[in-house]
């Protein structure tokens, strides 16, 4: 009869080498053109080191060679996901400086635009968020959604993506007879595919066991880390720019800011973060509905276009919410027509910056889901 | 009884068709082409609203494959900068041919809003890749990349695949000069 | 707090290192401190009683001529208060402290100042290229900057 064996294996002898791969400028997942050198030891991530610049299109060179007025399609371009509310800080920012006043009903339109754009915004993000979790119905539906607000958009200004409508002391043209009707049915119906897309998505169990627990962000890391916007509510900490330092006229709405609260799984995960954003879409719809009611019918929206924009010599730094977070323009004027000096700063570029953080010792497949639940744009990331 | 009773009446109760074998191809290269995932910038949130619901263009027969190897032919939709567009030419080089391209948006086509001060911007996807199409927009409402996909599979539909050389010979190309074989 | 406050408080712990505060209507207020000890003014401003700035929004670079700016803007999201500090270098020896071990985001905007304008961030531990090419040379956003013919063998010119 044989005898058993008796096998010490040193498991200490056993080694395993840890392999670089590629997730390439071309890649289904990757929202754009980036690509990430990821280090992996086996299935486990232990390094991202993300490179940038493959959309890298020049921005500010373009803005020192153009006037006020001809660098807004410049700025539509950034995250050209939600143009208008790109548009907002910079038009802000140069009324500022110039002191120009804009009448009322420029005011409740600006606001309206700017949250519908709030919405299609995050109807891309959480369209594209499932996809990367492997669920392809939301994304058919919210696209479907995504076009009647887009429809508003262009009978407003000629564009379904990029506008150039928010010009310095106004707008590029008034609004449709019938846009207050058009926009409250838009509401009913986000408000209605938004149940749906809770139930269907987002209280779904395997969505809550692929993207809870996944991606932590601390507060005091995000917060050294500049992340704004839903990245940082996520992470519990209330920051937004429309109640720390209100512009415009956001001070008469009444509305709530979403924080991301520890629900399914640890506070600051990837589902936290989804959350925040499908509760913003209903805050947005809030709003809309109160400037809808308080917006006055009558007034001319070019009154107080000036024919040639003059800004006298300072520098400003103006900043707004955006859908993904907190967008700044820094103004340098010296006095002439052209801006001396125009940087922008983009959310998309200072919250890529944490990934390599928050996704050490997570499987592959969850590097995805958390570069899905990051939002970039590539256009914002690298200008 | 069988094939030789039917040759007079072809097409009653389904007989038999006869046609070019380059017809045939043709039509079949045409009408399910597969392009290759790839969104650079803006344009390519027009592109995913071309596959979604309200334009819808996969009933062209057009799917979506993520591997260029598969693909029969890409759509550059965005701006082109120099670091990509290496990449691009490998991408390009990598394709099976048949194999197309249609540039989608000005920038695409010839640098778009950036052509003036752009230092990376590269003026044009033409200068590093052959290009069948252009369409022009920016970005291309989806009508308007729907008519540059008919366009494409009509060229595809009409291209020569048997007896090129003396075709074109006959036109008075050699093959010495001809640069890109489409 | 407003500006004037911050500056005394500086202007009291650091002496000559701030040089002067500058109001205006329109503009924002800022504050132009010498180069050399940038990080020390960074971190008392990070954690000093009252003042508080966790955040660093941005940091920018500026051509003006024969001296290259970078401008630093901070904010504070507890008591909600903002800062703008300002320096200069001479352009033929750009060099400025990091402060990257103080606010980790200021890794990536000091990448870019090096890579739009050359400012050398001594104690950076990865100043390399972010937007450009690996391999690209000069420094596009400086106003003597003149774009290449060809890169790779393909023209860049329209």
């Amino acid at each position: 009869m044989k005898e058993k064996k008796n096998i010490d294996v040193a498991y200490s002898l056993l080694e395993s080498d840890r392999m670089r791969l590629n997730v390439g400028p071309q890649h289904p997942s990757t929202h754009g053109v980036l690509r990430l050198e990821v280090e992996l030891d086996g299935e486990i991530v232990t390094e991202v080191v993300p490179h940038i610049g493959y959309l890298h299109r020049c921005f500010e060179k373009h803005c020192e060679n153009m006037t006020y007025p001809q660098c807004i399609p410049f700025i539509d371009r950034l995250d050209y996901i939600s143009s208008m509310s790109n548009e907002f800080p910079y038009v802000i920012g140069v009324e500022k400086m110039a002191g120009i006043e804009v009448p009322e009903r420029v005011e409740y339109i600006r606001v309206i635009m700017a949250e519908l754009n709030r919405i299609a915004n995050h109807q891309i993000a959480v369209a594209t968020f499932g996809l990367d979790a492997g669920a392809f119905t939301p994304l058919l539906y919210l696209f479907r959604d995504r076009e009647f607000i887009l429809s508003i958009f262009e009978k407003a200004s000629g564009g379904r993506l990029l506008y150039n409508y928010f010009w310095v002391g106004g707008l590029a043209s008034d609004v449709h007879p019938t846009f207050k009707e058009d926009v409250l049915d838009i509401i009913k119906t986000v408000r209605q595919t938004n149940a749906e897309i809770m139930d269907l998505l987002v209280e779904n169990r395997i969505f809550v066991e692929r993207t809870a627990n996944v991606g932590i962000l601390p507060a005091d890391v995000a917060i050294n880390f500049g992340c704004s916007g839903p990245m940082l509510r996520g992470s519990g900490v209330a920051y937004d720019v429309r109640k720390a330092a209100p512009y415009s006229i956001y001070d008469r709405f009444d509305f709530d800011i979403p924080v991301g609260m520890g629900e399914r799984g640890t506070l600051g995960d990837c589902w936290d973060r989804n959350i925040v954003r499908m509760r913003e879409m209903e805050q947005s719809c809030r709003i809309i509905e109160q400037a809808i009611e308080q917006m006055p019918s009558d007034g001319d929206v070019k009154e107080k276009v000036p024919a040639r924009v003059k800004v006298p010599k300072g520098e400003i730094y103006v900043k707004a919410e955006n859908p993904k977070g907190e967008l700044g323009f820094y103004i340098v004027s010296n006095g002439k027509p052209k801006p001396e000096r125009l940087r922008a700063r983009a959310t998309s570029f200072v919250n890529l910056s944490v990934i390599n953080d928050i996704s050490k010792g997570y499987m592959f497949a969850d590097l995805i889901l958390i570069l899905g639940s990051i939002d970039i744009v590539l256009g914002e990331v690298d200008r | 009884m069988g094939l030789l009773d039917r040759l007079d009446n072809p097409f009653d109760g389904g007989g038999i068709a006869l046609g070019y074998v380059e017809d045939i191809l043709n039509w079949g290269r045409a009408k399910s082409d597969w392009y290759l995932q790839f969104g650079l910038a803006c344009c390519a949130i027009e592109f995913m609203a071309v596959n979604a619901p309200h334009f819808d263009f996969m009933r062209f027969g057009t799917i979506p494959r993520t591997s260029p190897r598969q693909a029969d032919y890409i759509i550059i939709s965005g701006t082109v900068t120099l670091k990509m567009a290496d990449r691009i030419k490998t991408l390009y080089e990598q394709m099976a041919e048949p194999r197309y391209v249609i540039a989608m948006g000005s920038c695409a086509n010839s640098g778009g809003p950036y052509w003036k001060h752009g230092y990376h911007v590269l003026k044009g996807v033409d200068r590093i890749i052959p290009v069948d199409v252009f369409v022009p927009g920016c970005p291309p409402r989806p009508e308007a990349l729907l008519e540059g996909i008919i366009m494409l599979q009509k060229k595809i539909s009409m291209q020569d695949i048997f007896n090129k050389r003396k075709k074109l010979q006959a036109k008075g190309i050699t093959l010495d000069e001809k640069i890109a074989v489409k | 707090m407003k500006a004037n406050e911050i500056y005394d408080k500086l202007k009291e712990e650091f002496g000559d290192e701030i040089i002067d505060l500058v109001e205006d209507e329109i503009s924002d207020p800022f504050i132009n401190v010498k180069p050399d000890k940038i990080d020390d003014i960074c971190l008392f401003l990070r954690d000093g009683e009252g003042i508080d700035f966790d955040y660093l929004t941005m940091i920018s670079g500026m051509d003006l001529g024969d001296a290259i700016g970078v401008v630093y803007h901070l904010y504070s999201l507890e008591y909600k208060h903002s800062i703008v500090l300002k320096l200069q270098v001479p352009k033929g020896n750009p060099d400025v402290p990091t402060v990257e071990k103080i606010w980790r985001t200021a890794d990536w905007h000091e990448r870019e100042a090096w890579d739009m304008f050359g400012v050398n961030f001594v104690g950076h531990h990865n100043l390399i290229r972010i937007l450009c090419p690996y391999d690209w040379e000069g420094f596009p956003l400086r106003r003597d900057y003149k774009e290449p013919e060809e890169y790779h063998g393909m023209k860049v010119p329209y």
